[in-house]
């Protein structure tokens, strides 16, 4: 029934006004399916959650849609325009000033052995900005932004706790105000009180700066709190998807409805 | 085995030939890292395998080559390419910059301006300038191609959150013709103005890292800085101790154990050349 749903949203163009709209994408490795005819569409202002387990999927997914991985096939339009067609050159461009990548392991997404503050300059360096001062107030204020000292501007990240880590990659990844954010598992790792005040920080900045966000995760609580929309991912396909309240209130697939259930209640 | 069984300029003809078209390239393409396949030389990687190379592409019997390390001809480097070529190609050697027609150099450029006609030939230790900011080279190859140079500046950055001042005093790095980003291999900063518009060929080989790249005459050359931390040549604050110079680059020599010290040209040439006849 919903396998029929979903396809039929699946063939058709974007919607005009839709930030990203996927269609059909799928990544074989080998034999086996990394992700299979995942399609959706992604508004601006919206947060989007795609949960499931280890191997369903997701990084895949996310991997393809960031141009990190070529999909065997399907279309992805950011704004209208086509992802797969665009030269190398283009998309990186993109990568730096309208998107923007937050990845579950704070190692991943700073560079370690530059400042803070360089981390929070070095996307407006490479889109050009050549005002010491200016990129300088820029990181101060992102810094402040994800209340991280001022007094810490020169400190190296490996010096910073982990969610001062993961802050720190939140503000160098936003700092160039962009439109469309992927995030992979950001809240993994940390411990459940950092959890709570990254989550809120990273609600406020969402509603503030008005982004579209893509989130992935197999933390149901994260996505209770930051999503508008979820989907639910299994084996490589998407098998449900909806609005994030009506998905975990009253799941549907059988999949779904386990999920919902193996959460812990305290 | 005797010079005489050496090849002109010791690299046989079809070497040379594969060198040349290795500089020609880089000619055309300014700033631009040209891979080369480098070869053993009778001296250890770090001595200047990769200059040799270009130098001995590039000499004609005609040529009289000058060798310059650190600026003096007269320190061991300078003399043992030297030599190396005036026993395997016989060529005329000089110390003085205005009659060479070849000068292959490490680390500094000579203060007398250069000529139509000269080539300088630079020994690079590391010709990738984000080398050290980004390790893979696979990495570096894509950010060059694809003019992703922010990090480049991030480097300045640090410097200037750090020091207060971009630090960087040597290998300064520099973007040519609005395009490449290029080590400038490591000359002090005070040289810098010097790539600019330089009516010499400037050849750069780096031997262990097999990259030849190359400034044609008359190249746009900048250093890279910040609108407010603009570039500025520096040198020590002393006048030349030998010869008085104020507008030279010095080496500060270390005269005793007691704190005494001495500012004197590093240009060897340069200096004698200003002191008067004794």
């Amino acid at each position: 029934m919903s396998e029929a749903k979903i396809l039929a949203k699946d063939f058709g163009p974007g919607p005009a006004g839709a930030l990203l709209s996927v269609r059909r994408l799928t990544r074989r490795y080998g034999a086996r399916v990394g992700c299979a005819d995942v399609g959706f569409d992604l508004w601006p202002g919206e947060v989007m959650g795609i949960v499931g387990e280890s191997g369903s999927g997701k990084s895949t997914l996310l991997a393809c849609l960031t141009g990190h991985l070529a999909p065997d096939a399907g279309t992805i339009l950011f704004d209208g325009r086509d992802m797969l067609a665009m030269p190398e050159a283009e998309r990186r461009r993109l990568g730096r000033t309208d998107w923007a990548f937050v990845h579950q392991n704070p190692r991943d997404g700073l560079r370690m052995g530059v400042s803070a503050g360089g981390n929070v300059g070095e996307r407006l360096m490479a889109v050009g900005a050549r005002h010491y001062g200016t990129i300088r107030a820029a990181a101060a204020d992102w810094l402040g932004r994800v209340e991280i000292a001022a007094d810490r501007i020169d400190d190296r990240p490996p010096a910073f706790s982990g969610g001062m880590q993961q802050r720190l990659q939140i503000a160098r990844n936003l700092v160039t105000g962009p439109r469309l954010v992927f995030m992979d598992e950001p809240t993994g790792g940390l411990d459940v009180s950092v959890q709570a005040r990254l989550l809120d920080l990273l609600r406020g900045l969402v509603r503030e700066m008005g982004l579209s966000v893509l989130i992935v995760t197999h933390d149901l609580a994260v996505v209770r709190l930051l999503a508008d929309r979820l989907m639910v991912m299994q084996g490589g396909r998407v098998i449900e998807q909806g609005l994030t309240d009506q998905v975990l209130d009253d799941p549907q697939e059988a999949y779904t409805q386990l999920l919902v259930s193996s959460v812990l209640q305290v | 085995m005797t010079a005489a069984a050496y090849n002109f300029a010791y690299l046989d003809e079809q070497t040379k030939r594969m060198i040349r078209r290795a500089i020609l390239k880089g000619i055309a393409v300014p700033g631009y890292q040209v891979p080369f396949a480098s070869r053993e030389m009778p001296m250890p990687y770090g001595w200047g395998t990769g200059g040799v190379q270009v130098t001995a592409a590039c000499l004609t019997p005609e040529d009289v080559l000058k060798v310059i390390d650190q600026g003096a001809d007269d320190t061991t480097n300078a003399v043992s390419i030297r030599r190396f070529f005036q026993r395997t190609a016989g060529v005329a050697v000089t110390e003085d910059t205005g009659t060479a027609t070849l000068i292959q150099t490490r680390h500094r450029i000579p203060e007398t301006p250069l000529a139509e006609g000269q080539i300088l030939v630079f020994q690079v230790p590391i010709p990738e300038p984000l080398r050290f900011l980004e390790p893979r080279e696979p990495e570096t190859r894509r950010m060059h191609a694809l003019e992703d140079y922010g990090l480049m500046q991030v480097k300045l950055y640090e410097d200037i959150a750090r020091h207060g001042a971009i630090a960087t005093s040597y290998a300064y790095p520099v973007r040519v013709e609005g395009r490449y980003v290029m080590d400038p291999s490591p000359i002090p900063k005070f040289d810098n103005p010097k790539l600019a518009d330089s009516p010499a060929i400037q050849l750069f080989g780096a031997g262990r890292e097999q990259r030849i790249y190359a400034l044609p005459p008359y190249t746009a050359v900048v250093s890279l800085d910040f609108d407010d931390h603009p570039f500025a040549a520096t040198r020590a604050d002393h006048p030349c101790h030998l010869c008085g110079a104020t507008d030279s680059y010095l080496d500060e020599v270390i005269v005793d154990d007691q704190g005494g010290r001495m500012f004197v040209c590093s240009d060897t040439d340069h200096c004698r050349k200003q002191r008067p006849a004794p």
